[in-house]
């Protein structure tokens, strides 16, 4: 009976992502010839950066980091109803419940840092998923260096 | 695999009649636990001897319990590969095979011709015989011979379910343990664990539980959300669990006997790393805090939090100590994360590890005695588990890999399990698995325990349950 809840939860979450409002009219040509649209997720992607990467065990923003979120800060401004979450991720080389605290702990940095730069904590949410989402598939440091990320995206 | 959701597996209430058998005439009942003459050290203290698993493991022979006709006999074959299979895995005893032995057939009732069982070399005999009664239920008669003093040491009837037959024969090996050793056995237990499927980026990830015996596999959650860090209720058919439904990260409370969930607490951010109190009162987890995470109680009657850290570090991984006066938990407020233990109402924290690297999931025995953790330095080195006092000596590593974590113990305090990760070869992940594995408190006996898909975070259930 529980999962039939949780069913019907999901298809409100559903819903709510469908509605979050389309940007009908682009406020700039999109800089590549592209179906994308912008103030898009994909938009974000393509032409901002979605992601942060952090170095083993930390949650300090490093300047490529801080560079990424200045454009995206930027992105948030230019469309103000993108409302984001922002997913704290860690690398496979610890351990779950620390791991789940140490991604919460990058998803508020970078979203403290967007905060600082202008865009309202009520448009954000985080989550951290521990090492629960990789990215990269591999045991190596380049996929680690891929896993130890914040993923915003808008909702 | 076949998910059943709304299939009931709580497992209260199970034996309809246990009966003492009286000793098989002419031989006089003791009511002293004996050990079988022979075993290590004889008595009772000798046997969470942590040496027990490199001194030799006791003889013991368990031919089929008989029957009165061939269903009945069939049920008394696979009670006996049921006992059989518990008995050798533990690593304490060994079955003497069936080809040795010198009476064929079953031994159904009264004393056995121990002229026969002796020049086996088993030290111990069982015996019985199981009768399917109608109304679907089941009589299951046991007796657990010494073999050289030719004494009975234990004898049971049980009447039950017959769909419970495996229950009962978890429960004789628990006898036949307990008898031998000393101790409590742990063999009618069992497992919570996530069972985990699909691509490591777009992995699936179930609440499962299974016997102890990797049997009555059974998925508990549809994957729909993702789930971890499964946990026994002391007393009660329910567990606690971390759910992403909804995507919010939260606690919740999983009742196994309806199937019900239910949200634990009202926090605005993440809650995580449950586990219940000894007493099963209250929970004990970590809470989202800004960048960090506290330590917080959980009245489950009242439903009232209490904040017990709040060093704006992560603090994590809580657990009590099984009289409930103390808690171990996770900490990186000194810069690594190490292993701490604070009063059960907060306050000053002692740091208890000191060893290379850094301690994570602190998990304490039953008994008392011990603290398992995770130990690891997070480069390519290898993840360890060990042991450590609750004071932070005589620190022992059991198992090491590219990664184990999350040691669980059986409720004995005797066996430890955790899970095992392989290392993915490629950018595809491939030869990456994740499989549950058990061992004993010596480091020694070390096995997988069969899951059908990967499986992580194994939660042992109390005794009984």
């Amino acid at each position: 009976m529980n999962i039939k809840i949780l069913g019907a939860l999901s298809a409100v979450a559903l819903l709510a992502a469908c509605s979050t409002p389309a940007t009908t009219t682009p406020a700039t040509p999109a800089p590549v010839a592209s179906s994308i649209v912008p103030g898009s997720q994909e938009d974000l992607v393509a032409n901002v950066g979605d992601r942060v990467f952090y170095d083993f065990n930390k949650s300090g923003l490093r300047d490529d980091a801080k560079a990424t979120l200045d454009k995206q800060a930027a992105w948030l401004a230019k469309y103000a109803t993108n409302n984001v979450q922002i997913a704290g991720n860690c690398d496979e080389r610890g351990t779950e419940e620390y791991n789940l605290a140490l991604g919460n702990r990058r998803a508020n940095a970078a979203a403290a840092y967007l905060k600082a730069k202008g865009v309202a904590a009520a448009r954000m949410t985080t989550i951290s998923y521990g090492k629960d989402r990789p990215t990269a598939q591999g045991s190596t440091e380049q996929a680690w260096a891929q896993n130890r990320n914040a993923i915003t995206s808008v909702r | 695999m076949i998910y059943i959701p709304n299939t009931s597996v709580g497992r209260r209430r199970l034996i309809a009649s246990a009966a003492v058998l009286l000793a098989a005439a002419p031989v006089p009942v003791f009511a002293e636990p004996a050990a079988p003459s022979g075993a290590k050290g004889g008595g009772q203290s000798a046997v969470i001897d942590v040496d027990r698993a490199r001194s030799e493991p006791i003889p013991i022979a368990v031919p089929d319990l008989g029957g009165p006709d061939g269903a009945s006999a069939q049920l008394g074959h696979e009670i006996a590969g049921v006992i059989s299979a518990d008995l050798a895995r533990s690593g304490l005893f060994r079955l003497i095979d069936q080809s040795a032995f010198i009476q064929a057939g079953a031994v159904t009732s009264g004393a056995p011709n121990f002229a026969n069982w002796k020049p086996t070399g088993a030290q111990a005999l069982v015996t019985g015989s199981v009768q399917i009664l109608g109304g679907g239920q089941v009589r299951v008669e046991f007796r657990l011979w010494d073999i050289l003093p030719q004494t009975q040491i234990q004898g049971t009837a049980y009447t039950t379910t017959q769909g419970n037959w495996r229950r009962i024969a978890h429960i004789m090996a628990d006898v036949i343990y307990e008898r031998l050793l000393g101790e409590k056995g742990y063999f009618d237990t069992r497992i919570v664990y996530i069972s985990a499927t699909g691509p490591r980026d777009r992995r699936t990830k179930r609440l499962a539980i299974m016997d102890q015996d990797s049997e009555n596999n059974r998925l508990l959650t549809d994957g729909s959300w993702l789930v971890l860090t499964p946990r026994f209720h002391p007393t009660r058919d329910e567990i606690a669990f971390m759910s992403y439904a909804n995507n919010r990260p939260r606690v919740y409370l999983f009742n196994l006997s309806s199937g019900q969930q239910r949200l634990l607490g009202d926090f605005a951010g993440m809650t995580f790393a449950p586990r219940f109190s000894p007493d099963g009162s209250g929970v004990i987890m970590a809470v989202a805090n800004g960048g960090g995470s506290d330590i917080v109680s959980m009245d489950l009657s009242t439903h009232s939090p209490r904040r017990l850290t709040n060093s704006g570090s992560i603090d994590v991984s809580p657990c009590f100590s099984p009289d409930g006066s103390q808690i171990a938990f996770a900490s990186d407020r000194g810069g690594d994360q190490q292993i701490y233990v604070m009063g059960a109402g907060g306050g000053d924290a002692k740091r208890i590890s000191f060893g290379n690297g850094k301690y994570a999931t602190p998990v304490w025995s039953p008994r008392g005695d011990l603290i398992a953790f995770t130990r690891y330095a997070g480069d390519t080195s290898n993840f360890a588990i060990g042991v450590m006092h609750p004071d932070g000596s005589g620190e022992r590593i059991l198992s090491e890999g590219w990664l184990v974590e999350g040691p669980t113990f059986a409720p004995n305090g005797r066996v430890l399990m955790f899970w095992r990760e392989t290392r993915s070869q490629d950018s595809r992940g491939r030869g990456f698995s994740s499989r549950l594995v058990s061992v004993d408190i010596t480091g020694f006996n070390e096995r997988p325990a069969e899951t059908p898909t990967d499986a992580s975070d194994p939660a042992w259930s109390p005794l009984g349950t």
